[in-house]
């Protein structure tokens, strides 16, 4: 969301608040429309089969960003500079100043960044069943929260420790990939519901060990260069 | 035929991402853990754990030495 609205700042400042907010908008319809229309299609499939279709998508696309986030935080990847991709917006959206390709822009932005968050949505919404308010209402105060900042900052959230939410974020889809795959797969967890702090203890301990192995050989690295 | 490869390497990107042995090898123990959890051994709980933190391991291990 925070690179969204990086976008969608470009696109204010340099073009026109109109454009921008058109494409924003534009996005979130299309991005209500397919939780409508897959969150109840979720409903068909047999949970212990949903869970683990989904546990084993959220593991893929948890590692994924788990990955990049031990990277980040060991050295080993650049950290996301927003100032420095806003700059790179303006003058993109300088080089090519119509209304059209801002709408474009925002609209990509948006669209592309807030399909992780229906990807999320729809995936925690279909495997506890009946819990698609949650699910909606979290990412809706997470937007709006976003967007109020956005408005009262006007400029690029370059100070929101992004790595780390994404870092927590990584560590949470890992978390409930392991849970609901496993149950889907058949298994009990000992202790019920109660195992998924235990395997978010686990995660965690892992990727700071990961982290700590990691920023040694970065360290090892440098000296050696 | 450009839209379906676009359309399919957009997806690809979106949920495998960089290094696709992490998808395999999750693909690879979830289908361990099935057939665990098929043959009598419901409480086999730490097989996925240790899958994931295996897969994790040579990801970034595989990656960091490449430089």
């Amino acid at each position: 969301m925070v690179e969204a609205l990086t976008i969608v700042l470009a696109v204010g400042v340099t073009r026109n608040w109109r454009t921008a907010i058109t494409g924003t908008l534009t996005a979130f319809v299309a991005l209500a429309a397919i939780v409508a229309v897959f969150g109840p299609a979720l409903r068909y499939i047999p949970i212990d089969t949903l869970r683990l279709i989904v546990g084993a998508l959220l593991l893929v696309f948890g590692l994924q960003w788990l990955r990049k986030a031990i990277l980040r935080a060991s050295g080993f990847k650049a950290k996301h500079d927003e100032d420095a991709i806003f700059k790179e917006e303006v003058a993109e959206i300088q080089a090519n100043a119509t209304d059209w390709y801002g709408f474009v822009l925002s609209f990509k932005g948006v669209f592309l960044e807030g399909m992780e968050v229906v990807f999320i949505v729809i995936t925690f919404g279909g495997t506890e069943r009946g819990h698609y308010l949650y699910s909606v209402t979290g990412a809706a105060i997470a937007f709006v929260v976003v967007a109020l900042i956005g408005a009262v900052v006007h400029r690029p959230l370059s100070r929101v420790p992004e790595n780390t939410m994404k870092f927590a974020v990584g560590c949470m889809l890992t978390t409930f990939g392991i849970f609901w795959g496993s149950e889907g797969a058949g298994i009990s967890w000992p202790g019920g519901d109660v195992a998924l702090l235990a395997v978010l203890g686990f995660v965690l301990v892992m990727s700071w060990a990961l982290v700590a192995v990691l920023r040694q050989r970065h360290a090892k690295l440098t000296v050696a260069t | 035929m450009k839209y379906i490869i676009g359309f399919g390497r957009f997806w690809y990107d979106f949920i495998v991402g960089d290094d696709w042995r992490i998808a395999v090898l999750v693909l690879v123990g979830l289908g361990v853990v099935y057939e665990l959890a098929h043959h009598g051994m419901q409480h086999a709980w730490w097989v996925l754990p240790v899958v994931v933190a295996g897969a994790l391991t040579i990801s970034l291990l595989r990656e960091t030495r490449k430089r």
